[in-house]
């Protein structure tokens, strides 16, 4: 019933409806760049493995970001703007005290704000994708092969639970900061130090941790740290996803690729690569949201 | 006699050092207004809270309904209706729709809710601004959608917290009326909490004084002002001039003091207990204008402010 309400008010909320406009616009507008090189690549290659897919992945000029890195970008945003003021809303507007005195389980108030906002985040990218998909469908005629379908659903999912990370993660700083205009900047602080600096802090880890003199060791050990991000997990899972001659998501020497026969992977095998970042992404967005929901169950009422 | 509705016994809540509740005594019977009048800080809040089961006391019981609040809190909630300390709505929401929430959260059938819904709007007096965003609303109204919240369950217990805060007098006059209502002819326990005395007094059939946690005195109105020994205070309204008042008093050995009141022109003289008739014989005879003279030794700030003042009260 919580979830319900938060889903409607979301619906009818300025944010949803300014967001929404937002991303279709700009989600839009890189389709639209994207279609005029895939249009010129099918007519010269045939077997191009998933062009449907490439529209959602495609990176050249003059497309600045397809929808996926788009996502991987600015979908932390969303999850928090969903999250902000789940808890910290109710305390500020006065109502905390009058919805805990309801004949409701403690437990449905944070549950139904966390399930009402991600459904509304799940409802922004399925329409988002599907938008993106309909201009490919349309503008090149390109019809998506049932495999290629099965993928783009598969990383759909992966992409409600990235956003849920950082929907999970505002939601906590809802519910231990009073303010909500605080816990929107944590939140978005956590972001921007992510995703801005991530890579120069996964380097300069790494530098201290394993051993400089030796490359590989050291950029592995980078590659490892980098993967406690969300942001690299959410990528090498939809670079694998949406391409199914990506086989690996490790570092490779120039040898080894070198004597590799191009081939493409079949679905599970493409999940059985990328399904320790799915694992771990899905772990830690139910382990934040599992600290969000333990310190609410135990936090005094006081209004 | 019915079952009591609300007892506590040694109802201990501390935070720390702190002992906020210290070891409550509360028998509530069907039917009842009771009162827990004290300065903010005196735990009223935190005994509320314990009695709705949302916050979990360090020691002694809690029964509401035969029920523990901490151990069935559904139970508790959906037969106790609550009125917070500055209650706050959904602002984006419009007052019908608020209250239509509450009705889902309470599982009232939509059909039943609409029409208990706009019948309560219209008992507060908000029929008209129900289709109006609750943000819009005055402290007042909001205060009413509140009452008309905690009504909608069609509670057996009924708790508010400053119910009559910011609201004007005729409004005041009115939530007095539906209390007393309530808890004559529906048999509603009712509990409210106040620091506005004379509207408290009005209503209720017995008060609770709390200070720093404890229950200092427990019992009527009429009951608490006559436990308290001492002389009687008497409110002089008069036009003469404060010289000639207390020269008119001087010497008197039933006087005891002569203060000035709240507002010019009247004095608030403490004299000994029955002394009242000699004391306006006094004025008559010093030629003082007297405009009213009451005896202000029964009203609930009096007692209140007598409870602290004096050491040795017999409770």
């Amino acid at each position: 019933m919580v979830a319900r309400k938060e889903f409607t008010d979301h619906l009818h909320s300025g944010r949803f409806v300014s967001l929404a406009a937002l991303l279709a616009v700009v989600a839009g507008a890189a389709v639209f760049a994207a279609s005029r090189f895939i249009r010129s690549v099918a007519v010269e290659t045939e077997g191009v493995p998933a062009l449907f897919l490439k529209i959602f992945t495609f990176t050249d000029d003059p497309v600045p970001f397809p929808l996926v890195v788009f996502i991987g970008f600015l979908g932390p945003l969303l999850g928090i703007m969903f999250g902000f003021d789940a808890i910290s809303g109710e305390r500020s507007q006065g109502t905390l005290p009058r919805l805990l005195a309801q004949p409701i389980h403690r437990d449905e108030v944070i549950l139904g704000k966390f399930v009402g906002g991600l459904a509304i985040i799940a409802l922004l990218l399925t329409s988002l994708t599907t938008f993106v998909a309909g201009i490919g469908i349309f503008r090149l005629g390109l019809f998506p092969a049932p495999t290629e379908i099965a993928r783009l659903l598969v990383w759909l999912m992966v992409a409600i639970i990235y956003v849920g990370f950082w929907q999970a993660l505002a939601t906590l700083t809802s519910v231990t900061v009073r303010r909500a205009a605080t816990s929107a900047m944590i939140a978005v602080g956590v972001w921007i130090v992510l995703t801005i600096f991530g890579g120069f802090l996964f380097q300069a880890l790494s530098a201290v941790l394993a051993n400089p003199d030796d490359e590989s060791s050291s950029l592995r050990a980078e590659l490892l740290i980098s993967r406690l991000s969300p942001f690299t997990l959410y990528t090498e899972t939809s670079t694998v996803l949406l391409d199914p001659t990506q086989r690996t998501t490790g570092l490779v020497t120039f040898e080894q690729i070198s004597q590799a026969l191009v081939s493409n992977l079949s679905i599970p095998q493409s999940l059985l690569v990328v399904w320790p970042q799915i694992v771990g992404l899905l772990a830690m967005t139910t382990a934040l949201f599992a600290i969000a929901f333990v310190l609410f169950m135990r936090q005094e009422v006081r209004a | 006699m019915a079952a009591p509705t609300v007892v506590t016994r040694k109802l201990t809540k501390e935070y720390g050092e702190a002992r906020v509740v210290d070891e409550l005594d509360l028998r509530l019977l069907p039917g009842e207004v009771f009162g827990l009048l004290g300065p903010n800080g005196a735990g009223k809040t935190t005994t509320i809270l314990m009695l709705l089961g949302l916050i979990e006391p360090t020691s002694g019981q809690v029964e509401v309904l035969g029920l523990d609040p901490t151990r069935n809190p559904l139970t508790v909630k959906s037969r106790v209706g609550y009125l917070p300390d500055a209650v706050g709505f959904y602002d984006s929401m419009t007052g019908f729709e608020n209250l239509r929430f509450t009705a889902d959260l309470n599982r009232i059938p939509a059909k039943e809710a609409r029409g208990r819904i706009e019948q309560l709007l219209f008992e507060v007096g908000l029929a008209e601004a129900s289709g109006q965003k609750a943000g819009e609303y005055s402290r007042g109204m909001k205060q009413r959608l509140g009452i008309a919240d905690a009504l909608l369950k069609r509670p057996e217990v009924l708790i508010l917290d400053e119910p009559t805060t910011a609201i004007d007098p005729e409004g005041v006059a009115d939530i007095l009326a539906m209390i007393r209502n309530l808890a004559d002819h529906q048999q509603v326990t009712v509990l409210l909490s106040s620091h506005l005395l004379h509207q408290v007094q009005a209503v209720c059939d017995r008060v609770a004084i709390f200070v720093k946690g404890e229950v200092v005195a427990q019992g009527s109105p009429r009951d608490l002002a006559s436990r308290t020994r001492g002389p009687e205070e008497v409110e002089l309204v008069t036009t003469s001039n404060e010289s000639i008042l207390r020269r008119s008093v001087d010497g008197r050995r039933f006087v005891h003091s002569v203060a000035a009141g709240r507002l010019p022109g009247s004095y608030m003289i403490e004299v000994d207990r029955g002394a009242t008739r000699q004391l306006v014989a006094a004025l008559v005879e010093g030629g003082v204008e007297i405009d009213a003279v009451r005896r202000a030794s029964d009203d609930l700030d009096e007692v209140y402010r007598r409870y602290f003042r004096q050491e040795n009260v017999s409770v």
